[in-house]
């Protein structure tokens, strides 16, 4: 057992443990993260794109000046709709987002986009120690009183543990804030890095310099499985990666990788990974269950932050912003328990009240019943890009049909796919999900 | 006992590649990592602290990012560490180098009398295994290279017994104390690192000393202080070429070999 004791032991060097640790840091409390990895980022996944303001509010201008850890400024996104050799294409792109003071999102990589944050939390005076797993929280009483390690001598006590460990939350489970979850509320996804030059990468995706640019991908990018793929422009890389509900991928029998690899033969994508070379292959759990899935976030001396709670809002592949923002909000009720010396579950409650009061569960709440929507509606990944594709089709060709008699192939087309019925119940339940 | 543990900071030679133009060392983005056989001496240096009391203060030569090897050797279970670190010291060789951590030793000794001092056998960087022996030959010191074990310490008769190693045999050796060992990575397997000394070493500030504090005359140290010239380097090619078989019986093969060494000039009649 250490001698030294802390105000608040972090489990976990993510975006969710570092922002609450910074905040407290800052606030002179005495913090120490433990991480497992080598250092923090090694093994971390993420797209990554990662949200201006909500990052702002914990790292200033994290974005700016020279060891800033951004890769490019996002001014584009767009949403393909894909079957086995085409791409339906739709996108957003804004004069607002190349301006500094429009700037809304940026790619990173993670293993320097953590490692980054973790020296500002070291320099705001806490402690970050590597290549060390927290295998069990201490209880005395009913109420978290400290941590234990793999290491020898690994026992250490604090007043407060914030739980950070992402989506595999096994301490969170242990002292009974939540289950584990379902195959049916986890995608599995895989992502690789692959390298390319700066100006190829600006050419193929027609951008200016610096600029970046994101592209979701929907349909056959997951061989018709729930889940989404993705690809995102780094400085010299792209990263491309898919992910699809873990129970789909098991109820299918599919391998993650061949998702990926079919993803990386598809005739419209192939040209902009061409000539690349992979840099690196991982894969990671993605919390999809939402806000139903969500483990109780508090008790006596412990708080739950980031994917660790399941705060990950699915449809718009938001999950940095959450993890720093609830690794924030927990940070400040930390500041408030240390100044009351109470870290009892009603001081902690404040950390719930902040979440109900910020974005993190106004969305969360929002979009509570689209993942049942979508699990039980599977057909959204076949059928409807099916249907816009081969729509697209037949407006595109130019083949001396009268117009009229393409809309009503069209209307045809679509009519015996999905009956129009269906289709307005799908859009009833889509819209009922999210109201 | 006070044990004093001289270390390096090396570029992790297992990622270094040479630049074929210069035929020199790319550093650049390789990472730093303490010198594997003083990780080994540091972890000897904690296992004899433990076993008979005392203090483990581990030294390095070098510049300031070198602290990152200090800290490590904190987390191992060393209780202080010394920075030299001067911009004089720029470009030592191990002649000079040995003067530099010889004089820190000394400055170390003059409020806290070392016992023991360990370096690790060589550095992976330069393989010179010069430096250690270098301390032991300026302090005057009996000197252990190649140790792969340490039998026995006598503190009272500050006396050690230690296995070297030798090709394809051992020697067993007494040495008076204080005295300098060199020691091969076979001598113990490094530990884990606990909890509360990895603690330590993420608050731990080594001490910073420059040629002033340890008393180093100028003229010995750096560039000037360093006798070594490098007269070229180069790049062994290895060629994937294939070989040649000679047929024939024992006897024809023989024959046809030496010719077609003299032939090739790698033999020279001796007339
Ligand atoms: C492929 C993929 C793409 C994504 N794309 C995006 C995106 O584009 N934008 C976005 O906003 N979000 C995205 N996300 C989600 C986002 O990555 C997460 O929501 C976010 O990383 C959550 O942060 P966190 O700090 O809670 O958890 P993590 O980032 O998972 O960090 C947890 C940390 O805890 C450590 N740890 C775990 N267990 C222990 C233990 N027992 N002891 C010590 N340390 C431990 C881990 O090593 C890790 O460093 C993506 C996720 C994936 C997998």
């Amino acid at each position: 057992m250490s001698e030294e004791r802390f105000d608040v032991i972090v489990v976990g060097a993510g975006p969710a443990g570092l922002a609450a640790a910074y905040t407290m840091a800052q606030a002179g409390l005495e913090v120490i993260v433990i991480e497992r990895g080598d250092y923090p980022g090694a093994k971390n996944v993420m797209g990554g794109v990662v949200y201006r303001r909500p990052t702002e509010d914990v790292f200033p201008d994290f974005w700016q000046g020279k060891s800033s850890p951004v890769e490019r400024n996002i001014v584009k996104q767009s949403l393909w709709l894909m079957n086995k050799d085409a791409a339906f294409s739709i996108g957003y792109g804004s004069a607002q987002f190349k301006a500094e003071e429009g700037y809304n999102a940026f790619t990173v990589l993670r293993a320097k986009f953590d490692q980054w944050m973790a020296a500002q939390v070291e320099e705001a005076g806490a402690i970050i120690i590597n290549e060390t797993t927290v295998t069990d929280l201490i209880m005395e009483h009913g109420k978290v009183v400290g941590v234990r390690t793999s290491r020898d001598d690994g026992d250490l006590y604090a007043d407060l543990v914030i739980v950070a460990q992402g989506v595999n939350n096994l301490l969170v489970q242990q002292v009974g804030l939540g289950v584990d979850l379902k195959a049916s509320q986890a995608a599995v996804a895989v992502k690789e890095i692959i390298a390319l030059p700066t100006g190829v990468i600006e050419d193929r995706f027609n951008l200016e310099k610096g600029e970046g640019a994101t592209i979701e991908l929907v349909g056959e990018s997951t061989m018709g499985l729930t889940g989404t793929a993705f690809i995102y422009t780094n400085k010299d890389s792209l990263s491309i990666g898919a992910g699809a509900l873990v129970s789909q991928v098991q109820q299918k029998g599919v391998n993650p990788n061949d998702i990926l690899e079919n993803l990386k033969e598809h005739p419209m994508v192939k040209p902009l990974i061409a000539g690349g070379e992979t840099k690196e292959y991982m894969a990671h759990l993605i919390p999809e269950g939402g806000y139903h899935a969500m483990p109780k976030v508090y008790a006596d001396g412990v708080m739950v932050v980031g994917d660790a709670a399941q705060m990950v809002n699915g449809m718009h592949r938001e999950g940095s912003n959450l993890a720093i923002t609830s690794g924030k909000l927990a940070g400040l009720t930390a500041i408030e328990a240390k100044e009351r010396g109470d870290y009892s579950s009603k001081t902690l409650s404040r950390y719930q009240q902040r979440l109900e009061e910020s974005f993190v569960l106004k969305d969360l709440k929002k979009y509570r019943n689209l993942s049942h929507f979508i699990d039980d509606n599977t057909h959204l990944f076949t059928e409807y890009p099916e249907m816009v594709l081969a729509a697209s089709h037949e407006l595109m060709t130019v083949d001396g049909t009268p117009k009229g008699d393409k809309f009503k192939a069209m209307f045809d087309m679509v009519k015996s796919k999905r009956s129009l019925w269906q289709i307005t119940t799908d859009l009833y339940k889509g819209w009922r999900a999210v109201k | 006992m006070h044990v004093v543990v001289c270390i390096k900071q090396v570029p992790d030679t297992t990622e270094v590649r040479i630049d074929p133009k210069t035929n020199t060392l790319v550093r650049a983005g390789v990472p730093s990592i303490m010198n594997p056989y003083d990780i080994h001496a540091v972890e000897e240096a904690v296992r004899i602290k433990e076993q008979v009391g005392g203090k483990v203060t581990v030294i390095t030569m070098g510049p300031p990012a070198a602290v990152q090897v200090l800290k490590e050797a904190v987390s191992l279970g060393a209780d202080e560490t010394v920075l030299v670190t001067d911009r004089v010291f720029a470009a030592s060789d191990t002649f000079a180098t040995s003067y530099v951590l010889a004089s820190t030793i000394q400055k170390i000794a003059g409020s806290e009398p070392v016992d023991l001092i360990f370096a690790g056998k060589q550095a992976i960087d330069g393989d010179t295994a010069q430096t250690g022996p270098g301390i032991a030959q300026r302090m005057n010191l009996p000197l252990l290279t190649y140790v792969e074990k340490v039998r026995s310490i006598d503190v009272e008769n500050k006396k050690i017994v230690v296995e070297r190693r030798l090709e394809g045999s051992k020697q067993i050796v007494e040495s008076t104390l204080p005295a300098l060992l060199t020691v091969e990575k076979e001598i113990n397997d490094v530990r884990y690192a606990t909890l509360p000394n990895l603690i330590k070493a993420a608050t731990h500030n080594p001490k910073a000393w420059d040629h002033t504090v340890i008393e180093a005359d100028r003229t010995k140290v750096g560039l000037k202080g360093s006798p070594t010239r490098v007269g070229r380097s180069f790049v062994q090619q290895l060629t994937n070429e294939p070989g040649e078989i000679i047929e024939g019986t024992p006897q024809e093969a023989v024959v046809s070999l030496v010719d077609k060494l003299f032939a090739e000039g790698h033999l020279v009649a001796d007339r």
